[in-house]
């Protein structure tokens, strides 16, 4: 480093350029480090403003209409009924498809699979993470709508399903890394099928672990409005437990009310922001507040 | 963590019947995964095959998309996508890897769980939401504050020239930068923990300060895994829709600044996939996402290699 190499200098000139040096290098320090701390502070300050503004505008747009009634038929007025039971019918199913399948594709993963297959798999998992999730809402679009002729929330369910696999198999296949291979081998020695083995012992012993991912893959899908645009729609109507049928969604309600002219509109875009916004970081605090203390550090 | 060692914990011996139903019960899910990639890119590749053969590779080069008289040229949107997400690039790398730098090196344990956690839940706020924020928030003081200043100071640079809008390229970008952060920073984080200890020790025992030791002996250990974490930002700003739907203004030619309004290939998709005629206009729009495709799973493919050789064994380390 540039101090060792100060002492092959006479020394006068060497005690001199050292000391120098060495208040340069110490300011240099003391500013790389408050930048660095500047940068997290500019980094977490949206969420603050973020959480804030949606907060204020969201309570001031708040009202029991909008948790109780759909949109009025004519005008503007009502409320967002129609997308609240929308988001609590197609995210519900999405996850009745997608969980099993994350969990069951992890258990063959992270039990059964060879090292290569292993890889693979995983690897397309996270590919399909960054796939844009418009392409997933035209992808299911050439499926679900285009041969039926007909916008409807079954597609948006399975839109959503899409997105939510790889994100369940990801993270329950991590946890049942952590389970201990001796845990495994005492039930086989007991004389236990593999199966039960795998569903009583592994799936019991990883279950915090499994219903984290299930619940962020959940929380994820109820923010998601991209894949519901081409597939579920959204519709102005209440619609309970028709999925051939267009569906709302919070997310979509939200598109729809923050993009037009009208600040009633946007006033009701908000509160629902407000609504959406809670949920999804009630879910995500509470479901990582437990685990984050392992994760730093 | 035993996995390694063997191929596979269960031996493929097992002759049970039930066991054997089992495992290929579970090998098709997995394979579930797999299959929807392969799907998803061939379905996207057979809708959208019409506009290439129609136009050729003038439906990339083109910039007039006008459905009426049956032309398509995707040129403005794939500069609009290439624009956003080159400006919140240009804002979160550098952020971002100072960030990730401060969590992982620099701050004491009791601020870096707090702002970690605080990072996390940054990607956790639904895009549309940003969206909305952005609208009604964001712009507005754009407009008055960042956008007016570099106008008037840099508006004799074509790329920097006015009037501001609020709503537009910029904003967009700035949106994108917010939404990239968190990916941008776990990931550098995660492979920056992963150097060893022995790297920094040595640097500190040479009498190396804090910053010396990160850039000279944490950094160039961690390079090829924080470019895999900008590029699977880099992959994310390109394919984010809702929020940069709703801020960037929607203007149909290539924009003439950065201040400009504009149109990405998703917003594009967005703003108007449910109203267009089944036929050469839906595949025109399915192409346009073919071209979106094709460069996020490259950017993806790209990325997940550096961040897996960086944070340890291909894929058999928690990536």
């Amino acid at each position: 480093m540039s101090a060792t190499g100060a002492t092959v200098r006479p020394a006068a000139a060497s005690r001199l350029g050292r000391a120098a040096l060495g208040r340069r290098r110490d300011v240099n320090d003391r500013a790389m480090r408050g930048l660095a701390f500047a940068a997290a502070i500019v980094c977490v300050t949206p969420l603050a403003a973020v959480i804030a503004f949606v907060t204020i505008n969201g309570i001031g747009a708040f009202n029991l209409d909008l948790i109780t009634k759909g949109p009025k038929a004519l005008g503007v007025g009502g409320g967002a009924l129609n997308a609240i039971l929308g988001t609590f019918q197609m995210v519900p199913l999405a996850s009745l498809i997608a969980i099993p399948t994350g969990i069951l594709g992890a258990v063959y993963i992270g039990e059964f699979a060879g090292r290569r297959s292993a890889r693979l798999i995983r690897f397309s998992a996270d590919v399909m993470v960054g796939v844009p999730s418009i392409l997933v809402g035209i992808f299911v679009f050439t499926f679900l709508v285009l041969p039926f002729k007909q916008y409807n929330a079954f597609a948006g369910s399975v839109a959503l399903a899409v997105i939510m696999i790889p994100i369940v198999l990801r993270t329950t296949e991590e946890t049942l890394r952590l389970v201990p291979g001796a845990l495994r081998e005492a039930a086989l020695a007991l004389g236990v099928p593999v199966w039960r083995t795998v569903l009583s012992v592994v799936l019991r012993t990883g279950l915090a672990g499994i219903l984290t991912g299930s619940m962020l893959a959940f929380a994820r899908a109820m923010g998601e409005s991209a894949p519901l645009l081409f597939t579920a729609l959204g519709s102005r109507l209440v619609n309970v437990g028709n999925f051939a049928q267009p569906m709302d969604a919070l997310p979509l309600f939200i598109y729809r009310n923050a993009t037009q002219p009208n600040t009633t509109l946007n006033q009701q875009a908000w509160g629902v922001a407000f609504l959406l916004m809670v949920v999804v970081l009630v879910i995500n605090v509470s479901v990582r507040a437990r685990s984050a203390g392992r994760r730093v550090g | 963590m035993t996995a390694p060692a063997e191929p596979s914990r269960f031996a493929r011996g097992t002759s049970r019947v039930p066991d054997l139903i089992f495992r290929s019960g579970t090998r098709i899910f997995a394979l579930v995964v797999v299959g929807l990639l392969i799907l998803l890119a061939i379905q996207l590749a057979v809708s959208g095959s019409q506009v290439f053969r129609t136009f050729g590779l003038s439906f990339i080069t083109g910039t007039t998309w006008d459905p009426v008289a049956g032309v398509y040229g995707a040129l403005p949107y794939i500069v609009g996508t290439l624009g956003a997400a080159l400006i919140a690039l240009i804002l979160a790398a550098p952020i971002g890897i100072l960030t990730a730098i401060f969590l992982s090196e620099l701050a004491p344990r009791r601020v870096a769980m707090p702002l970690t956690f605080a990072v996390e839940l940054l990607a956790a706020i639904p895009s549309v939401v940003y969206g909305l924020w952005g609208i009604f928030v964001l712009s507005p003081i754009l407009k008055g504050t960042v956008e007016a200043w570099m106008i008037g100071a840099f508006g004799w640079l074509p790329i920097f020239a006015g009037p501001p809008f609020g709503i537009g390229l910029f904003a967009a970008g700035v949106i994108l930068t917010i939404m990239i952060l968190p990916t941008i920073v776990s990931i550098s984080r995660e492979v920056i923990s992963s150097v060893p200890n022995n790297q920094r020790e040595a640097m500190l025992a040479l009498g190396a300060t804090r910053w010396e030791t990160v850039s000279k002996a944490v950094l160039p250990a961690a390079r090829s895994g924080i470019v895999g974490a900008i590029i699977l930002g880099l992959g994310r700003a390109l394919g984010e829709t809702m929020a940069v739907t709703m801020v960037i203004g929607n203007g149909e030619h290539i924009p003439s600044s950065v201040f400009d309004t504009a149109q990405t290939i998703a917003s594009k998709i967005a703003t108007t996939f449910s109203e267009a005629q089944i036929g050469l206009q839906t595949s025109a729009l399915i192409g346009l996402g073919l071209i979106l495709l094709v460069i996020t799973i490259g950017l993806n493919i790209i990325a997940r290699l550096l961040v897996w050789r960086a944070s340890g064994a291909l894929g058999d380390g928690p990536a």
